[in-house]
């Protein structure tokens, strides 16, 4: 029989001898000698991580009180590796070229870069994992207290406890944090781990020797013997092997634990090509003689013996002491290295994302002294490590190391199950959301809470008998043992069953109806399309690639004329012919101050840095997401151009109208106005005919006097219509020009002459000065028209008491000017605007003018090449006639 | 009622056409031929009757009308209104400002003459 002392005194040199080897290889390590420290045999062995204590004692355990279901355990792990291990190579390409340190860094990567999303993961890795390290824990403790006897006191278990616990606690800080690497790697704790993992091996293969030779002796009767056992009679529960084998299938590939060794832990993609089948080989041999052993266990171990030990009470009772310390040795590899490396996981999440965020919210300079926060980092990583191994050791001995922790390996199991979907619907579907991840996470995290780690600690613990029977509140659908009424499920098919259904259902649901953030677009489609990126990644080599990368992209969201000059710009300045500048830091920087304007800083920042870093990201999806911003520009420009011609639209449409309302309103006046210049003569005429006609004794002189106005009416009526015909056909352009030559002294004489020859007139007229001998040649009669006009206009309006108009002549070689300028009243300002108008009657005393005359000079005088304009002058008004010389070419 | 007439006309041949007409009728007749001062004209002479013109130099019949009307001793002065712009909507322009009688130039004596009798008819 071996003392506990000597139990002890061997556990202290095995360990010594893990320090020894962890520190050697970290040593040759660092040296750049540990090339063989990382072979794919020890990325396989250090993959036994898997087995933990409760794989080395549980499983024959396990096998006594459930026959071959124990199998799924090694099943499911072994399916993933050989089935699945392009799953792996993609989780393994993904989380190297992130450089992710954890599954919560890796969740939170995918889904941009969310610090919630690794919160939520690490918190839920922690209550996972935590009852699981506790178990560990207890599983030493109780197979030292197997050779200690029953007499054992409970002191010297707790304190082998806390002892294994320290002692674990020490070797991961010191091997799991010695420095602090980029990638995360820890050589010293790979290597013991792979010691402990061929250490198991040897263990339970020797034990299983053993007892198939040895006890049963040989394998034909060990047949016998396992046929005439209660495990031969055992029947398959379909539903209960096919949700364990995915159980643990999921655990394999979302444990934390496993995590840091599949993916953080590797230095070569080729590795896992051997591990797909090397590590399977493992497996099978450590489940080789866990029947035998159960069976041969069942046989000669008294009744009521716990089957969980037969691998040390085994060999103790057929007398096997050096057998049973190996044993022994086994199962405490088995434990030690699942504690240190899930401790090393878990205190990497907990110091990065929980620790170090709040740590740098409290710091008013941010990040910016680098050896600084090395330091904080690597506190926070060893006080995680104390704190998370004291949680481990506090659950052991709050929960007094009950039945409750033999159950706690498939309850954490289906706990970290929850991480799957997120996980693989993260690489595999870039529609997969922050929001669609967190609500599938924490859904199936509260139903896993719910149905299976309340439950396990049995009914009245946590949840009392009462909820078990009718549910929460009452409501029968909230059972934890049968959710929404569905009754007579195994628990615990049950639990994962609801737990992974509703976290999918979520996961999907939520992932479809919200919008992925541009940084999540980006990562999903570097996630996704891993592969493609990275063989594409290795065709970069030089710099003038990449000045060429940006200026597509840029081209593509500035559009190529912007881009363009935008790189000449830069290529001048730094002195270059050609357009493509040298990526310089502060030519990205512009850059990306350009994209930001349009497509967001953030998106503009990833797709800068993603292409300036060159690996991890195709051109193909910078432009698919440069192409869709483009698109939706473009689009933006095509509604705004179409609106903007609408507006153009409506606004010619409105001044066409109101042209056409104000071509009515002069229209309706100018209808009014003949009617009236037409109407007051034929009323005068009529109503003295009348009165000739219908009055008696009316005397001569009166009717002399009525019969001469009806006479004048009628001559103003004529010359009315006249007027107006004249007008209608210069302004319609139909008049013909007679051209002619003549002097324009003549025509002036001409003029005065027929202005004065019809009425007796005061109004004296000088043109000495208008003899100047010009000779025009122009239509001479249409000319003297706008003369006699003009010298009409003096003579009825000049309201000087001794009216005066003089004629100058200004020759100006090829133009002719000719000023007809009188004494009266100047027109007032307001009304010089309109004199030129029809119907513009200005201080008409008589009313025998029709207001046409000035309209009709000029329009004439626009016929002629001319023009006429009105000259207010200090003592009177000047009326200016501009003529060509030769108005033949002007006028036609 | 007395026969005291404002003829507001700027035609000389038509003011002395109505002049003659009402003057055989017994009217007195006074003229005033300058929109801007028309209403002040009605207020100082107050005449029976007025004989208004549309188109007058410095402020139409139709305004002249208005203002007339608003003040209350005015509301019922019989006003013959005479255009010869022959629009249809200046009538009823006229006819909301309140114009007692609307006629159109040319007209015939006797339409005048009649008009003016039954003004003074309806004012008695």
């Amino acid at each position: 029989m071996i003392s506990v002392n000597q139990l002890v005194g061997v556990s202290l040199v095995y360990v010594a001898f893990l320090f020894a080897i962890a520190f050697f290889a970290e040593r040759a390590s660092v040296r750049g000698r540990g090339a063989w420290l990382r072979s794919p045999l020890v990325y396989t062995l250090s993959l036994s991580i898997y087995c933990t204590a409760w794989t080395f004692y549980g499983a024959v355990g396990y096998a006594a009180r459930s026959g071959m279901e124990f199998v799924t355990i090694y099943l499911g792990p072994s399916l993933v590796m050989i089935g699945w291990w392009w799953v792996l190579r993609k989780l393994v390409r993904i989380g190297r070229a992130q450089r992710a340190t954890s599954v919560a860094d890796l969740i939170s990567a995918r889904y941009g870069k969310s610090n919630l999303l690794a919160i939520v993961v690490t918190l839920m890795a922690v209550v996972g994992v935590t009852p699981y390290i506790a178990l560990q824990l207890q599983s030493v403790t109780l197979s030292l207290s197997i050779f200690s006897g029953p007499e054992v006191s409970e002191s010297l278990t707790i304190s082998t406890a806390f002892w294994v616990a320290f002692g674990l606690a020490l070797f991961t800080v010191l091997f799991g944090t010695r420095n602090l690497n980029a990638n995360e790697r820890h050589d010293g704790v790979v290597i013991a781990i792979a010691v402990e993992a061929v250490v198991k091996l040897i263990a339970l293969l020797a034990v299983g020797i053993f007892v198939v030779w040895g006890i049963a002796g040989g394998i034909a009767p060990m047949m016998e013997r396992i046929d005439a056992s209660p495990i031969g009679e055992w029947s398959m529960d379909r539903s209960r092997w096919v949700a364990l084998t995915a159980l643990s299938a999921a655990a394999f590939l979302a444990l934390p634990r496993m995590f840091q060794v599949l993916v953080v832990e590797n230095e070569d993609e080729r590795h896992l090509q051997i591990a797909s089948w090397a590590f399977p080989v493992y497996l099978m041999l450590m489940s080789l003689f866990v029947v035998p052993i159960a069976v041969i266990g069942l046989d000669i171990m008294p009744a009521g013996s716990n089957p969980d030990l037969f691998v040390l009470t085994v060999p103790l009772a057929e007398g096997q002491g050096g057998l049973a310390t190996l044993s022994f040795l086994g199962g405490f590899s088995s434990a030690t290295s699942m504690v240190i490396v899930a401790t090393l996981a878990l205190s990497t999440m907990v110091s990065n994302h929980v620790v170090m965020p709040v740590w740098l919210s409290t710091q008013a300079e941010g990040a910016q002294v680098s050896g600084d926060v090395r330091n904080v980092v690597i506190l926070a990583r060893r006080a995680s490590i104390l704190v998370i191994i004291g949680f481990g050791y506090i659950y052991y001995r709050l929960s007094g190391g009950g039945s409750a922790l033999a159950a706690i390996g498939l309850i954490s199991f289906a706990g970290v199950a929850q991480f799957l979907p997120a996980m693989l619907g993260g690489i595999f579907w870039r529609g997969a959301t922050r929001w669609g991840a967190l609500a599938g996470l924490t859904v199936g995290f509260a139903v896993w809470i719910f149905c299976s780690l309340l439950p396990s600690f049995g009914p009245d613990a946590v949840l009392s008998a009462e909820v078990f029977d009718n549910g929460i509140a009452g409501l029968g659908w909230l059972r934890p043992q049968a959710l929404f009424g569905i009754e007579g499920i195994d628990p615990t098919v049950h639990a994962v069953v609801w737990s992974l259904t509703l976290n999918i259902g979520a996961f999907l649901g939520v992932s479809l109806l919200t919008f992925p953030t541009p940084l999540e677009r980006l990562q999903g489609a570097q996630f996704v399309n891993v592969f493609d990126h990275s063989t594409q990644a290795r065709g970069w080599d030089a710099a003038l690639a990449t000045s060429e990368d940006l200026m597509i992209m840029a081209q593509r969201i500035l559009g190529p004329n912007d881009a363009l000059s935008l790189f000449r710009e830069e290529a001048q300045r730094q002195g270059l012919t050609g357009h493509l500048p040298e990526p310089t830091q502060g030519f990205l920087q512009t850059l990306e101050r350009e994209l930001a304007g349009s497509v967001g800083s953030a998106t503009a920042h990833a797709m800068i840095s993603q292409l300036v870093g060159g690996t991890s990201v195709s051109v193909e999806d910078l432009m698919a997401v440069a192409d869709e911003s483009a698109q939706i520009l473009e689009y933006s420009n095509r509604l705004e151009a179409k609106s903007a011609e609408l507006s153009r639209t409506a606004r010619q449409l409105r001044e066409a109208n109101a042209k056409l309302t104000a071509l009515s309103v002069q229209k309706d006046a100018f209808l009014g106005q003949i009617s009236h210049e037409l109407r007051t003569p034929m009323t005068s005429i009529r109503s003295f005919s009348e009165i000739l006609r219908d009055t008696d004794g009316l005397d001569q002189a009166e009717k002399t006097k009525y019969a001469s106005i009806i006479h004048g009416e009628t001559i103003r009526l004529t010359r009315l219509l006249d007027d107006l015909l004249d007008l209608s056909v210069l302004e319609n352009g139909q008049v013909s020009l007679n051209l002619d030559s003549g002097s324009l002294r003549d025509l002036l004489e001409q003029a005065v002459l027929s202005a004065g020859g019809d009425r007796s007139t005061h109004l004296t007229v000088k043109y000495a000065r208008a003899d100047t001998g010009v000779v025009l040649t122009t239509d001479l009669d249409r000319l003297r028209q706008v003369f006699i006009n003009l010298i009409t206009n003096a003579q009825k309006y000049c309201d000087a008491s001794k009216p005066e108009l003089s004629i100058d002549v200004i020759d100006m070689g090829a133009r002719v000017q000719v000023v007809f300028h009188d004494n009266g009243t100047p027109i007032a300002a307001e009304a010089r605007a309109l004199i030129f108008e029809k119907f513009a009657r200005i201080n008409d005393k008589d009313g025998s003018g029709a207001g046409l005359g000035l309209a009709i000079c000029r329009e004439i005088m626009t016929r002629l090449g001319g023009d006429i304009t009105h000259e207010p002058r200090p003592d009177g008004n000047a009326f200016v006639v501009h003529l060509p010389a030769q108005a033949a070419l002007a006028a036609q | 009622m007395g026969k005291h007439v404002l003829l507001v006309e700027d035609e000389i041949n038509i003011i002395e056409a109505i002049q003659f007409l009402l003057s055989r009728e017994g009217w007195q007749v006074d003229t005033h031929s300058d929109g801007a001062t028309a209403v002040d004209t009605v207020r100082r002479m107050r005449p029976n009757l007025v004989v208004l013109d549309y188109m007058l130099p410095g402020k139409n019949g139709i305004d002249i009308l208005t203002e007339l009307r608003a003040d209350p001793d005015f509301q019922n002065l019989p006003v013959l209104m005479l255009t010869a712009r022959g629009q249809s909507r200046d009538r009823e322009l006229a006819e909301r400002a309140g114009v007692s009688r609307f006629m159109t130039k040319p007209f015939s004596n006797t339409e005048v003459m009649t008009a003016v009798r039954d003004l003074v008819q309806l004012a008695q």
